[in-house]
């Protein structure tokens, strides 16, 4: 569909640990540290995009960054903030609008759980009185049928998170890196079953920013670019089952995961058997076991033999969530989609340091996916 | 007083819920338009016995508000999908106990002044 390929040839990132440091002030250091990584300065940027869910307008970053009168437009999409901003991005390189652009995506929420209101989902108040306006207890479900039809074990949740400490050990922007076992993970205390608490993620901060640029700006400036052969957001089809929903139909439900992903390896003309590493949601363990078969890297139930053999391993045969996943770096909502292509360019460069994937990793995946049905996808190669 | 989550008047326990005359999909609360084709939903009774098609435990008392806890404080409480006849799953609040609910169990609805609550059905 490119009539123009796209290169990422910038990547900057924060930490993502919590401080008393702001989201925007956080950006602003994102977008330096992209432009840096890209060798170019920010008056060369000729498009930007950008949002968080609860840390500002991306568009005041220029008050910090430079008034040189770049189009800046605010993307607000939840889950998909980050990703909507790269599309945008990706389509003002391939139009010709632009040949250096932006996409950066912050945020910092309050600790604790998110606090949701029934009117903001259009449901009855009765809801938040009984107790029901609780997004982990729509994640508890999920993967409680998902583990009665297909045999997945809560000792494979556990490992799910184990791996996402020790990769967070090796990732010197993750939040929580610390190294936790299985045990003391199906220990931690029972917060909506099968879920333990040390199996989440939490809300926290951070900042990511990449520079994408056009084949020939890509040539100036010389470096290690990775192509971005794909970025799609795609939203639910009638079927799935999703947070806040007073009913679902019945029958196996359609997953927007599933679609994104899809359309995302259509886009590339590769397919999931292609991928050496990926990065996909896991705002808890039984999330990203999900999102594995969602997204076509394997059978349904068949991760029951590929995570406790160390195959999402960063040494196995399909690394998944290299830098600890939202597991050990919290979920800035904003942050996290552009957080893992982040990653991946990394990978993709060779230049993950600890965490590095054996055997020099040529093509990556991302995958984001949020409520109320929302998922967004890219495809890379080097 | 009488609200979309209330019994239907007269038939016990019943569910207010919707059907669409064309495709058949059945929804909970009664909708005027069906969510999958767009044409206008009939109203119906949804059946009060079903299947448990997932479930969890609520084990921390959610954020008040809004959530009101009872006068005797939070304790933890089950929810889950009730599936319907119908073709329709509906989430309620569970009156079993975390260590006897199970996939598949057939409960009874009933409905209330605020979300569906089911129980067991007595064997």
């Amino acid at each position: 569909m490119s009539s123009e390929d796209v290169l990422v040839c910038g990547a900057g990132i924060t930490a993502f640990a919590r401080t008393e440091a702001s989201g925007r002030h956080l950006a602003v250091q994102a977008v330096r540290a992209a432009l840096a990584d890209a060798g170019l300065p920010w008056t060369r940027v000729r498009a930007a995009y950008g949002g968080s869910d609860a840390a500002g307008n991306a568009d005041t970053l220029v008050a910090e960054l430079g008034l040189t009168g770049v189009p800046f437009t605010n993307v607000r999409n939840g889950c998909a903030t980050g990703g909507s901003a790269l599309v945008s991005a990706v389509n003002a390189i391939r139009s010709g609008a632009a040949d250096v652009a932006l996409a950066v995506g912050f945020d910092k929420h309050p600790r604790g759980a998110f606090d949701p209101r029934p009117a903001d989902w259009g449901l009855d108040e009765a809801y938040g009185r009984d107790g029901l306006m609780v997004t982990t207890q729509f994640f508890a479900m999920k993967i409680q049928r998902y583990m009665h039809d297909h045999g997945i074990s809560a000792r494979t949740l556990a490992l799910v998170a184990e791996k996402a400490y020790g990769n967070g050990v090796l990732t010197p922007h993750a939040w929580r890196r610390k190294p936790l076992d299985a045990d003391e993970i199906l220990a931690s205390g029972m917060v909506n079953d099968p879920l333990t608490r040390y199996m989440f993620c939490s809300p926290g901060q951070g900042a990511v920013a990449l520079i994408l640029c056009s084949r020939a700006a890509a040539r100036e400036i010389g470096g290690t670019p990775v192509t971005l052969r794909a970025a799609v957001v795609r939203t639910r089809r009638f079927g799935s089952f999703e947070v806040f929903s007073p009913w679902v139909p019945p029958g196996q439900p359609t997953s927007v995961s599933t679609d994104a992903a899809q359309c995302a390896f259509e886009e590339a003309g590769l397919g999931p058997r292609d991928i050496d590493v990926c990065q996909l949601q896991d705002t808890e363990s039984g999330a990203e076991v999900m999102h594995m078969a969602e997204c076509g890297f394997c059978e349904h139930g068949e991760q029951e033999s590929l995570i406790p053999f160390g195959a999402t391993g960063i040494g196995g045969s399909l690394p998944v969530n290299t830098d600890g996943g939202c597991i050990a770096n919290g979920e800035p909502i904003g942050a996290s989609g552009l957080r893992q292509v982040h990653e991946v360019v990394q990978q993709l460069r060779g230049r993950a340091g600890e965490r590095q994937v054996p055997g020099d990793p040529s093509t990556g995946f991302t995958h984001v996916y949020g409520a109320p049905g929302v998922s967004a996808c890219t495809v890379l190669t080097r | 007083m009488e609200g979309p989550l209330s019994a239907v008047p007269g038939t016990g326990s019943g569910l207010h819920g919707s059907r669409c005359a064309d495709c058949a999909v059945a929804t909970y609360p009664a909708g005027p338009a069906c969510p999958r084709c767009g044409r206008p939903a009939e109203p119906i009774v949804l059946s009060d016995t079903g299947t448990l098609w997932t479930w969890t435990v609520q084990r921390y008392a959610p954020k008040s508000p809004p959530y009101l806890p009872p006068a005797a404080g939070f304790v933890p409480f089950t929810v889950g999908y009730v599936e319907l006849p119908e073709g329709v799953r509906v989430l309620v609040t569970l009156d079993i106990l975390p260590e006897d609910v199970e996939i598949g169990m057939p409960v009874t609805i009933t409905a209330g002044d605020g979300v569906p609550r089911a129980g067991g059905v007595a064997v």
